[in-house]
């Protein structure tokens, strides 16, 4: 039918394919521009966090003002997992995203009901108290240190093992997560779920009244996004070799937020990771030059809520417009890409 | 036996009863009425039948079975649909999406966070035939709140008919509309008397009268009179009451 062809959603878009071939090549390129692996490691698992984080805000449209807590208790159950459990990468890195997928689902049984304002301060009630734990309950958690010395195990494939020491080896397992991630997000807001996600984001009511249990997929959203922010901890903690209670801090739960609205998540799927990159470079770039980077990065936000509140992706989807309006650029191109 | 029928339902809100002993009946393949003055508890009415505020007493029935205190979104799947007096619409989706997100096929895969849904043709087809149905056909791609008043309205009817309902309920579908869009709104409300059972409340009794075959009239809180427009154009009470447009 032309009118369900005309909409198609590809599998892999444009914006994808060139990410992902830019992140890939990040070793033959990244020292040359003065940069370094780590920071590319760095900026992949923030864009995961961040991605992880959009399904819930952008695409649901419920303000979570604590995932940082997600992004942390992926960390430490990763970080538990290996010292007390079984040190296996596979294990260790699903354990993190079902761990942080099942309090994240703990969480939302409590929030669902609510929206707006309330349910952003149950959400940092949540986040903080998530965050006392990890601070006082220092006989599992090590207390403010956190857990240290954590091992960068091998990505054992039965039939071949790599090691995962050196950040490249660590940056190409990462990708290889980042990808898988990336593509069933993707896939997730083209679909039924997402659709409907996104309808109750637009009007609940009309949702109830169409026969949709609202509830349920708000709890579902949350919880995805608490199993994808996880893996993301669990990610950081396997690329710092340590999780300590500031990862779940409620910065944490503030540079994501920061990080997906400028970047645009509001109005494009790759928001959140034009935001992360954005975000995590300033910090390293600014931060070279002052330690007052952050005061500036927050006027620089302000900056933007105020002036251009779709962020980045915004920007850059008004210049798309303009160039489909002067016939330069095809018209659907743009569209089925974000 | 009604398809749908309401049994002394009460409804209070904090000292201010809006609702008291009121019983409806909704015959099958029948469109039916329900007028009254401003504030006689008409929304709160249609509210309380499609369970969007759970009564305080009484009972409701829907093809036999009790749906009293049950959610909308329960009430939806067994068959009521409604449309809204303010417009309840997904407003950054197209008018296909509107329509696309109330297929009951759609609803029954909701947990498919894989398929892609712009490529499901069967569905498309389905949303663009309703849309062809309420007169919407050629805005299929125009976004919700980039659509005209008159065609929102058109809008709310369609998707409240995707979900595949066997009893709509259409609160005020002519509150705002001109002449013209009223006149096209009777042209489709007649149409769709001819294969569903539908419940309106309304305002304008020129429209209502020459649809219905059955009205009720709720003063307050209260039904004080039933029939059809005939006979309710000779009711005493609803001449005296000045709201069957016949006082």
């Amino acid at each position: 039918m032309p009118t369900a062809d005309r909409r198609r959603v590809p599998l892999f878009p444009v914006p994808m394919l060139v990410l992902f071939a830019a992140l890939v090549t990040t070793p033959l390129w990244l020292t040359k521009v003065g940069l370094y692996q780590y920071l590319a490691l760095e900026i992949m698992i923030w864009m995961l966090f961040a991605l992880g984080f959009n399904l819930l805000l952008g695409y649901t449209g419920l303000p979570s003002f604590g995932h940082g807590a997600y992004f942390g208790i992926g960390a430490y159950a990763f970080g538990l997992l290996e010292l007390k459990v079984w040190a296996n990468l596979w294990f260790d890195l699903a354990g993190a995203a079902l761990i942080a997928a099942a309090l994240g689902a703990l969480v939302a049984l409590f929030i669902s009901h609510r929206r707006g304002i309330y349910y952003a301060l149950l959400t940092i009630a949540f986040g903080q108290v998530f965050w006392f734990i990890a601070v006082k309950w220092h006989s599992v958690t090590g207390g403010e240190d956190g857990l240290l010395n954590l091992r960068r195990l091998p990505a054992d494939f039965g039939f071949i093992a790599f090691d995962l020491k050196s950040n490249a080896a660590l940056f190409y397992f990462a990708f290889g997560v980042f990808a898988a991630a990336a593509v069933l997000l993707w896939r997730l807001v083209h679909s039924p779920l997402g659709r409907i996600l996104t309808a109750i984001k637009q009007n609940e009511t009309r949702a109830a009244f169409v026969g949709y249990d609202v509830w349920f997929y708000k709890w579902l959203a949350f919880t995805l996004s608490a199993g994808v922010s996880g893996i993301a901890g669990g990610l950081f903690a396997l690329a710092q070799q340590s999780a300590y209670p500031n990862v779940m801090s409620l910065h944490s739960s503030g540079f994501v937020v920061m990080m997906v609205l400028i970047g645009g998540g509001l109005v494009s799927f790759w928001g959140p990771v034009l935001g992360a990159l954005f975000f995590i470079l300033a910090r390293d770039l600014l931060g070279a030059y002052t330690e007052t980077w952050l005061l500036w990065y927050g006027l620089l936000f302000m900056a933007m809520v105020l002036w251009k509140p779709d962020g980045i992706a915004g920007l850059w989807q008004d210049w798309g417009r303009r160039r489909r309006r002067s016939g330069k650029l095809p018209v659907q191109a743009a569209a089925r890409a974000s | 036996m009604p398809l749908f029928e309401a049994r002394r339902l009460h409804k209070r809100f904090g000292r201010q009863v809006v609702l008291e002993d009121i019983s409806l009946a909704f015959p099958e393949g029948q469109l039916s009425g329900i007028i009254g003055p401003n504030g006689a508890g008409k929304t709160t009415c249609f509210n309380v039948l499609t369970g969007r505020y759970a009564p305080d007493r009484g009972e409701v029935i829907f093809a036999g079975e009790t749906i009293t205190g049950l959610a909308p979104r329960q009430i939806a799947r067994r068959g009521i649909s409604r449309s809204f007096q303010v417009m309840n619409l997904f407003n950054d989706y197209s008018a296909l999406d509107n329509v696309l997100i109330a297929l009951p096929e759609i609803r029954l895969h909701g947990l498919d966070g894989w398929s892609d849904l712009a490529a499901n043709a069967e569905a498309h087809d389905k949303a663009a035939a309703v849309l062809g149905r309420v007169g919407l056909a050629g805005k299929e791609g125009t976004p919700a709140k980039s659509l005209s008043y008159g065609e929102r309205r058109a809008l709310e009817i369609g998707v409240a008919l995707a979900a595949e309902p066997r009893l709509l309920f259409l609160d005020e579908p002519t509150a705002g509309l001109g002449s013209e869009g009223t006149a096209r709104l009777s042209g489709l409300i007649a149409e769709l008397k001819e294969t569903l059972t539908i419940v309106v409340i309304e305002h304008d009794m020129k429209f209502l009268f020459a649809l219905a075959d059955r009205i009720s009239v709720i003063h307050w809180g209260q039904v004080i009179a039933e029939g059809t427009p005939a006979e309710l154009m000779q009711n005493p009470w609803v001449r005296r009451a000045g709201v069957g447009g016949a006082a």
